[in-house]
């Protein structure tokens, strides 16, 4: 028998594969999810990098694998007390649970384009972020998509970037703008369309097969530098600046539609979680694990394990090997301490 | 770069050692009041200064109009103006000599 | 254009100007090329908002064009500033505000740094005592007069006589506004509505009725440029600078540039008649060029001041066409009368740009 529940807080992919794994080591975990569904960004994006598959295939998979798991939608916790090894945890509709680990896989925010003054989201019309576009995607309902013939997009918006505290790289978003702009010249055929980027980091598995393929078969630009400034024309169009730095020429453009990488924040929805459990976070705002190496999955206080982009940007495939890993972490912890059933 | 005199920069990294941390992405020049009309470019002095194209670089400083929308933009938060007036406070010292 | 986007931008960036009791302290410069911005704004505010505002006779340049050309140290503007700031002190005000933008600039900046740097701000307070035997309090609170015109823009249209709209078909007029690279750029928290939308001019330009124009170079410098315009081989910067404004705005057909610099409406408006007189091109309708005027004088018109009282004869570009838009009275033969009927000299007429 499992005397004790494995609280996971966060039903992304990240949560959801830890669910499940735990759940295959015979283990009893429930997951805590704030919003109505499960999935989080996930189940906000259409297709994934680098080959443009289904998300909604992979949202369904971690689904199916989590059906018998116990989930506990629309829930916040209110108050978490711990006791020897084992952590009392009330949720706000009273709900309480004894819970032997707490799984951490509360994921990121996408960083707010509007703090970025100078490119004028919010405030010209045809500025849009990554997870707009992937919107558009899935709905093809967006009236600022209209037929755009020059696509501009900026990488690094709110990553690499002390000005908003933001020093990191966001990893995900060089990738997601290839494969978002070989998806818009698909449906734009006559559509010109530039990445204005500082590196691009193409660094995983058939990442770079996806570069080769935006300049080779979608005739994506590539132009190395940053964008300052974005404007509004009297025919509504946008007008960028950049320098093209390979050139060495500062360059002034006018574009239908600008697509701006919003890059990664941990979420605010762990800060009050992780006051309650006494976790810190890095300089960099994402929560501190016990080291770099193979102590990903822990933190500094015992029983209280983490998964996911909660840490650090993370991919899709990082995600979920993360979450595996952090299963196996809380099933070794567990032989050791207190859950009855497996100390043999 | 075997070849070259790194004096003038080791002086001026000594006094900004911020200088290193350009990324070359290149927002100073998109923003540079000189660089819309002349071959001004912020990064482009710190390349030519850590290749020792010293006197090239000076070229460039002369250009700089001191307005300060590179020290706003820089995405490093590289102190501009500070590296700006030491170049040539530094290298005015060495012509001296 | 979603303006919400910017109405949450400009929540954001508001600041606390106290209600009455200012110390003033005019600009080096304006007073020549605008002769009637600073002595209006005085009156607006004494007379017809019934402010306190204290001049010191005292008072000298804040050294700012000096140390942006780097001919001073900054220790040596802090000094003139720490002076500056004694008089207002032996005043007995503590409410600073200056017409300057470059001043503005520089005394935020020398309050900031005295804040990061305590022991700077000591050492300025022993060269002051060294030099002048002064002491001084630093202000409770510093604003630019264009702030005070913005806090009050609402009691100013109250007692409007004439509105920023076309007063034959009723339609608001076109109005550009450029802010002085000084107000906001380097603090952004500091200026109403921060460095990229500021909102002290847009608050003016809709309170009195007319209808900002954003055009694609509006952040741009307006081509002064301490260091383009006074090193005399960098001029042609300044006025490609200027052109290139000129160039963004023309689809929008302005009717009015509004300014808050000293510098800024002095070179949108010259510079109109060296681009006219080069390329024979000009910006307003019918070879009369763009009026570039300061809020203050903006203000005078909206109150119903004589035009000439308000010195908008010394502008290079004709008024009278923004005049009679605005359905605005008055007499063309007395545009070169100074004080008491005095002849001031009629211009010669350029090429290229209508001065009458």
């Amino acid at each position: 028998m499992n005397e004790y529940r494995i609280l996971i807080i966060g039903g992304g992919p990240a949560g959801m594969e830890t669910a499940y794994q735990l759940k295959n080591l015979g283990l009893n975990p429930v997951i805590i999810e704030r919003n109505d569904k499960l999935g989080g960004h996930l189940a906000q994006w259409d297709r994934l990098f680098p080959s443009s598959d289904s998300a909604e295939t992979l949202l369904e998979k971690l689904k199916d694998q989590t059906k018998d798991i116990e989930k506990k939608l629309n829930a916040k916790i209110s108050n978490i007390t711990k006791e020897g090894n084992i952590f009392h945890v009330t949720l706000s509709n009273g709900i309480k649970y004894d819970a032997a680990a707490i799984v951490i896989c509360t994921g990121f925010d996408l960083f707010k384009a509007e703090k970025k003054q100078e490119y004028g989201y919010g405030i010209y019309n045809n500025v849009i972020t990554n997870a707009e576009l992937e919107d558009y995607f899935k709905t093809h309902n967006d009236k600022r998509i209209d037929e755009p013939k020059r696509i501009g997009f900026v990488h690094c918006v709110g990553s690499r970037d002390v000005k908003v505290n933001n020093t990191y790289c966001s990893k995900v978003c060089c990738a997601t703008a290839l494969k978002q702009a070989c998806e818009i010249k698909d449906e734009f055929p006559y559509a010109d369309v530039y990445c204005f980027y500082m590196d691009l980091r193409m660094f995983g598995k058939g990442y770079e097969d996806l570069y080769l393929k935006a300049q080779k078969d979608f005739d994506i630009k590539c132009v190395r530098g940053r964008v300052c400034e974005v404007s509004e024309n009297i025919e509504g169009k946008l007008v960028i600046k950049a320098e093209d730095t390979l050139l060495g020429t500062p360059m002034k453009m006018t574009l239908d539609l600008l697509v701006l990488m919003c890059g990664m924040e941990k979420s605010k929805s762990s800060n009050e979680i992780q006051k309650m459990l006494n976790i810190n976070n890095n300089e960099d705002g994402f929560i501190e694990t016990r080291d770099n190496f193979s102590g990903l999955n822990l933190t500094k206080e015992k029983g209280v394990f983490v998964a996911g982009a909660c840490t650090s940007p993370k991919t899709l495939p990082d995600t979920i090997a993360e979450a595996r890993a952090a299963a196996m972490e809380v099933f070794n912890y567990l032989k050791v301490n207190g859950q009855p059933s497996l100390v043999q | 770069m075997d070849n070259v005199d790194l004096k003038l920069f080791n002086k001026i990294e000594a006094l900004n050692p911020d200088i290193n941390t350009c990324m070359a992405c290149g927002l100073c020049t998109a923003t540079c009041t000189a660089g819309n009309f002349t071959d001004m470019s912020f990064r482009k002095i710190i390349l030519m200064l850590q290749r020792g194209k010293d006197k090239e670089a000076i070229e460039l400083v002369k250009k700089c109009m001191m307005c300060g929308k590179c020290m706003m933009i820089c995405s490093r938060g590289i102190n501009t103006r500070n590296i700006l007036l030491s170049i040539t406070r530094i290298y005015n010292e060495e012509q001296n000599i | 254009m979603i303006v919400e986007g910017k109405q949450k931008i400009w929540a954001d960036y508001q600041k606390d100007i106290p209600d009455d009791h200012y110390f003033y302290v005019r600009s080096c410069i304006r007073q020549s090329f605008f002769p009637g911005s600073e002595v209006t704004f005085l009156d607006i505010t004494r007379n017809k908002l019934g402010k306190d505002f204290y001049e010191s006779a005292y008072h000298t340049t804040c050294g700012g064009i000096a140390y942006h050309s780097d001919s001073i140290p900054q220790e040596t503007a802090m000094t003139i500033i720490a002076r500056q700031f004694a008089l207002m002190h032996e005043s007995g005000y503590e409410n600073y505000v200056c017409s300057c933008i470059t001043s503005f600039g520089c005394y935020t900046e020398t309050l900031e740094t005295w804040h990061e740097f305590p022991e700077l701000e000591a050492k300025i307070r022993q060269y002051l005592w060294d030099s002048c035997k002064k002491e001084f309090a630093k202000p409770k609170y510093l604003a630019h007069a264009s702030d005070i015109i913005y806090k009050f823009r609402h009691e100013i249209a109250k007692q409007a006589k004439y509105k920023l709209v076309n007063a034959k078909t009723g339609e608001p007029l076109k109005v550009v506004e450029h802010i002085g690279c000084h107000y906001a750029k380097m603090f952004p928290s500091k200026g109403f509505g921060g460095a990229e939308y500021p909102h002290v001019l847009v608050g003016m330009i809709e309170a009195w009725g007319g209808e900002v124009v954003d055009y694609p170079e509006r952040r741009q410098c307006c081509g002064f440029g301490f260091r383009q315009y006074f090193v005399q081989a960098n001029r042609g910067y300044s006025l490609s600078n200027t052109y290139k404004k000129f160039e963004s705005m023309e689809p929008y057909e302005p009717d009015l540039i509004i300014t808050n610099c000293p510098g800024c409406p002095y070179f949108l408006d010259r510079w109109q008649y060296v681009i006219a007189e080069q390329t024979g091109k000009t910006y307003g309708k019918n070879g009369y060029g763009i009026p570039a005027l300061t809020y203050e004088e903006v203000a005078g018109l909206v109150m119903g001041y004589n035009p000439w009282d308000l010195g908008l004869q010394m502008h290079q570009v004709a008024i009278e066409p923004l005049l009679d838009k605005m359905g605005i009275e008055y007499d063309p033969k007395a545009k070169y009368k100074g004080i008491n009927g005095k002849d001031l000299g009629t211009p010669i007429n350029p090429i290229n740009i209508k001065l009458q």
